[in-house]
């Protein structure tokens, strides 16, 4: 069982921080992390600012494993991290699981 | 397992990618292909860089290969690493990350770079080359620092880029060196022609003049020319045409000229190395049009797959169409190119900028262009490629008979090129219109016709109009939103009938359960406007502007601009609103153009405490709904006075306010004709006459401008507000996503929407107002939250990791 000890994991606190259907931005050490609850019940973990502009993914439309920047509707998937309308930026993406209503990232 | 052969390409541009394209569509098990690509990511259509910078396309548009189409050929792309040397006699290509990669054919697309004149001072900052992506994104980035702008070239590349600057409200100066402009292509009357056209869209054209020097401390603030002349500019685009990349053939001791020499079959003196592109120098041209390029890509994959070995390029006619807003320009062969027992047809009217010139020589045409007036290009165009006998009558090919369809496109022949970039003929778009692609979009994607340089697209809509009727046959074109496959009405017609409340639900109805984050905020509008109290809204189907009520800004700090009603505030609201933008740090108070106050830079946690301190309405400046209706003084105040124009202004910002549309929707009441508050360039505009109110929809002034059309004439407020909120529900209904109400009422036609809205044509009246009241009766102010939000970080900013 993965813990907020296990070396790497930190916890987020609970799921309901974030809305369904909605992301968050966390503070993690010192680098910003966009999370997201989809509606399937899928949790993805990707870097907070877009490589475009520095858009706060976490306010994007989010679905179908998907992210838009709020700013310039960049898309992602959050999975793998691949722009999909840009191939010359993609995301770092970070593991993230949902354990016992805690939401736990791998940093 | 049989020996595969290792095909390198160096250079991953427009024709190095058709190169591949088209060796796959001859054998695609052939190779083992790795491809070497400086720029750092897949193809794109340079051509269209112009239409980047003009705004008309955005960057992804541009891109024809993108990584993963590689990775489906199974083709290496290492994109991002320069080839640093070839090793002939190893047959190995040596990058500059130190890799080697053994090739047993190899081709060079390297490309050409810009040719910088010698000047002085050309390393300013300030001064940009236009060549790349990335030249495009900066050019246009620092063009909204600049008011002045110098193009140093007025070539096809050149004009282009001049006209590109100019929408980003720039006051542009072309500098020629030559005596006039496009020497390449144009006569000296043709330029003088196309010079008083550009003129006259605000271009400053400067021909003659020798750039020596920039001048600037650092930023480049101006030229300097041979005569001694300056020229303010606070920014310089140079783009004096192309020189090849061929030093690494050169290097390794390839034949280069002013390009790598290559034979009819596009091979170096090297025979296991091929060049081809801009790069490439054949029968002594280096050509650096697409359509020449790309048929010499199709005679090497002939060769080099072995399909047809014995294929040949004979060299190209160089036919070119100017990309430049609002002008008309196509140019065949070289104009200046005049023998003494040519036959020369020339019609000129520089009034009306038309110009038209036609060399014939030994009865086929030789050389040409069309300017002002291009309707018959197809023909011409196509006449020059195939090298065929002219008609006798010359003055029908310069003016085609409207009436008669001469010079249409009925009348060419089924082998004429439609497309020279890609070699599409009109066989084989009628074979892809017989098929079912009936959209200038799906013929582009089945035949490639008007993917190139674009100019054939309104020859393809042509084509469409005279052979399909222009019926539109491509579905997604009619769907609301992208993510479910049904148009307006269709949709509109299944959510009633099945009672989808929410926008998960029209997911998991209509959708096959696959969501999709780009048709949220349509359908979330949709369903608002169909079922007001009663729709279930569902948050994350708001964009973040409509989560937290205010407008998102490039910082990631938000706007928050109070409702001011028809703009009449007072000392007091003012006091408040000056208190609240120093406590919360506003970095701007700016007033909008729609008579608010807009305080900026304002952090996502402080929200639900200014719109406290403020104790007013949203001003809704954030979303697709009403957003305010300007006033000029009216009655109250004015000398010219007709209507009480501020008064009514407030009723109409009071009833509509938030309530939302397929669009933003502006609004103006003017009290009398002089019209101050511009409401004929509004939305929805109400301007005061004797006797009444004349209301007007669908004008815009934004991007595009447009008068907006007379609906109908009312006599009392009651009369404009009933009338206005009918508008509003029909264009809620059907409007689509982002359609604002310029072109909703283009498309619906002003006569049809005076017949519904007015004469009740339909019968639909009663119903409309009824809706819109509900609406109207739903609203509730989003800043309420600020006691009572949603959900508990709804307004936090970024959240601490561990609790």
């Amino acid at each position: 069982m993965t813990t907020p000890e296990t070396p790497g994991w930190v916890g987020l606190g609970p799921a309901e921080r974030i809305p369904l259907g909605e992301g968050r931005t966390f503070v993690v050490g010192d680098q910003g992390i966009a999370v997201f609850r989809q509606r399937d019940g899928s949790v993805a973990a990707v870097q907070s600012r877009c490589p475009h502009a520095s858009g706060p993914l976490a306010e994007g439309m989010v679905g179908g494993g998907m992210v838009i920047c709020p700013l310039h509707s960049y898309r992602f998937d959050l999975n793998t991290g691949e722009c999909l309308n840009d191939p010359t930026v993609c995301l770092r993406t970070f593991e993230v699981r949902e354990q016992g209503g805690e939401l736990l990232v791998r940093v | 397992m049989q020996y595969q052969e290792r095909l390198v390409v160096i250079g991953n541009g427009m024709v190095g990618a058709k190169t591949l394209e088209e060796i796959l569509a001859r054998d695609r098990g052939r190779f083992s292909i790795t491809v070497f690509g400086e720029e750092p990511h897949g193809c794109y259509n340079r051509i269209l860089l112009s239409n980047v910078l003009n705004g008309a396309q955005s960057e992804d548009e541009v891109f024809t290969h993108t990584p993963a189409w590689y990775h489906q050929n199974d083709i290496t792309l290492r994109a991002g690493v320069r080839v640093s040397s070839i090793d002939r006699e190893r047959k190995v290509v040596v990058a500059e990350d130190g890799t080697e990669e053994p090739f047993d054919k190899l081709v060079i697309a390297t490309g050409s770079r810009p040719f910088v004149p010698p000047m002085e001072g050309a390393d300013k900052a300030g001064v940009f080359l236009f060549r790349t992506l990335a030249d495009c994104r900066e050019i246009a980035g620092y063009a909204k620092e600049c008011r002045k702008a110098a193009v140093i070239g007025g070539g096809l590349l050149g004009l282009e880029a001049a006209r590109g600057l100019a929408t980003h409200g720039v006051e542009v100066s072309v500098v020629e060196v030559a005596p006039h402009l496009m020497v390449q292509q144009l006569d000296a009357e043709g330029a003088g022609v196309l010079q008083g056209v550009l003129e006259g869209m605000g271009l400053r054209i400067l021909t003659g003049r020798a750039t020596t020097r920039l001048v600037g401390n650092g930023r480049v603030q101006g030229l300097e020319f041979r005569d001694g002349e300056t020229l303010d500019a606070d920014m310089v685009v140079i783009s004096c045409g192309i020189r090849a990349n061929s030093e690494i053939a050169r290097e390794c001791g390839l034949e280069v000229d002013r390009g790598i020499k290559v034979d009819d079959q596009m091979r170096t003196s090297d025979e296991s190395i091929f060049a081809v592109g801009e790069c490439a120098q054949h029968r002594g041209v280096v050509y650096g049009l697409v359509a020449p390029l790309y048929e010499q890509a199709q005679v090497l994959a002939d060769v080099l797959t072995g399909i047809s070995p014995h294929s040949l390029y004979l060299g190209s006619k160089l036919a070119t169409k100017l990309k430049v807003m609002g002008v008309e320009l196509l140019s065949l062969g070289r104009l200046s190119d005049v023998a003494e027992d040519d036959e020369v047809v020339s019609y000129l009217e520089p009034r009306a900028g038309v110009y038209k010139k036609l060399v014939v020589r030994g009865g086929k045409l030789h050389a040409g262009c069309l300017l002002g007036e291009s309707r018959n290009s197809g023909s011409l165009m196509d006449l020059f490629a195939r090298d065929a006998d002219v008609p006798d009558s010359r003055s029908v090919l310069l003016f085609p008979r409207q009436e008669s369809g001469a010079g249409g496109i009925e009348d060419l022949p089924n082998e004429a090129l439609i497309c020279s970039c890609h070699q599409v003929t009109k066989k084989k778009l009628l074979s892809a219109l017989d098929a079912g692609r009936c959209s200038v979009s799906t013929l582009g994607a089945c035949t490639k016709a008007g993917t190139g340089c674009g100019g054939c697209k309104p020859l393809l809509q042509e084509l469409i109009e005279a052979y399909a009727g222009g019926t539109p046959s491509d579905p997604a074109d009619d769907w609301y939103v992208p993510g479910v496959p049904l148009s307006k009405p269709e949709l509109m017609e299944e959510i009633r009938r099945r009672g989808l409340k929410s926008v998960s639900a029209v997911f998991r109805e209509l959708a096959g359960g696959a969501e999709d984050p780009a048709s949220k905020m349509g359908l979330a509008s949709l369903l608002k406007a169909i079922w007001h109290e009663e729709y279930e809204d569902e948050r994350d189907a708001r964009f973040i502007n409509d989560r937290v009520h205010a407008n998102i800004q490039k910082d990631a700090t938000y706007s928050v601009v109070p409702r001011i009603f028809g703009g009449v505030t007072s000392p007091e609201e003012l006091r408040r609103i000056a208190d609240a933008a120093e406590k919360f740090g506003a970095k701007m108070v700016k007033i909008t153009g729609g008579q608010r106050i807009d305080l900026l830079g304002i952090r996502r946690e402080d929200l639900p405490a200014i719109w406290d301190d403020l104790g007013m309405p949203s001003g809704h400046a954030y979303t697709k709904a009403m957003r305010t209706c300007k006033t000029c003084v009216g009655t109250e105040f004015c000398r010219y006075g007709v209507g009480d124009s501020t008064a009514l202004g407030i009723r109409i910002e009071r009833r509509f306010q938030g309530i939302e549309f397929p669009h933003k929707v502006k609004l103006a009441a003017s009290g009398c004709p002089r019209n101050c508050a511009e409401a004929t360039v509004k939305d929805i505009g109400v301007v005061a006459v004797d006797g009444g109110w004349e209301v007007y929809i669908g004008g815009a002034a934004g991007s595009r401008v447009r008068a907006g059309d007379l609906l109908c004439k009312v006599e009392t407020p009651d009369e404009v507000l009933r009338v206005m909120g009918r508008f509003m529900q029909y264009y809620r209904e059907h409007g689509k996503w982002m359609e604002r109400t310029a072109a909703f009422v283009e498309r619906v036609g002003i006569g049809l929407l005076r017949s519904v809205l007015v004469d009740d044509s339909e019968g639909i009246c009663d119903r409309l107002d009824e809706e819109i009241q509900r609406a109207v009766d739903a609203y509730v102010d989003p800043w309420d939250e600020a006691g009572k939000p949603y959900h508990q970080t709804q307004f936090a900013g970024e959240l601490e990791a561990a609790r």
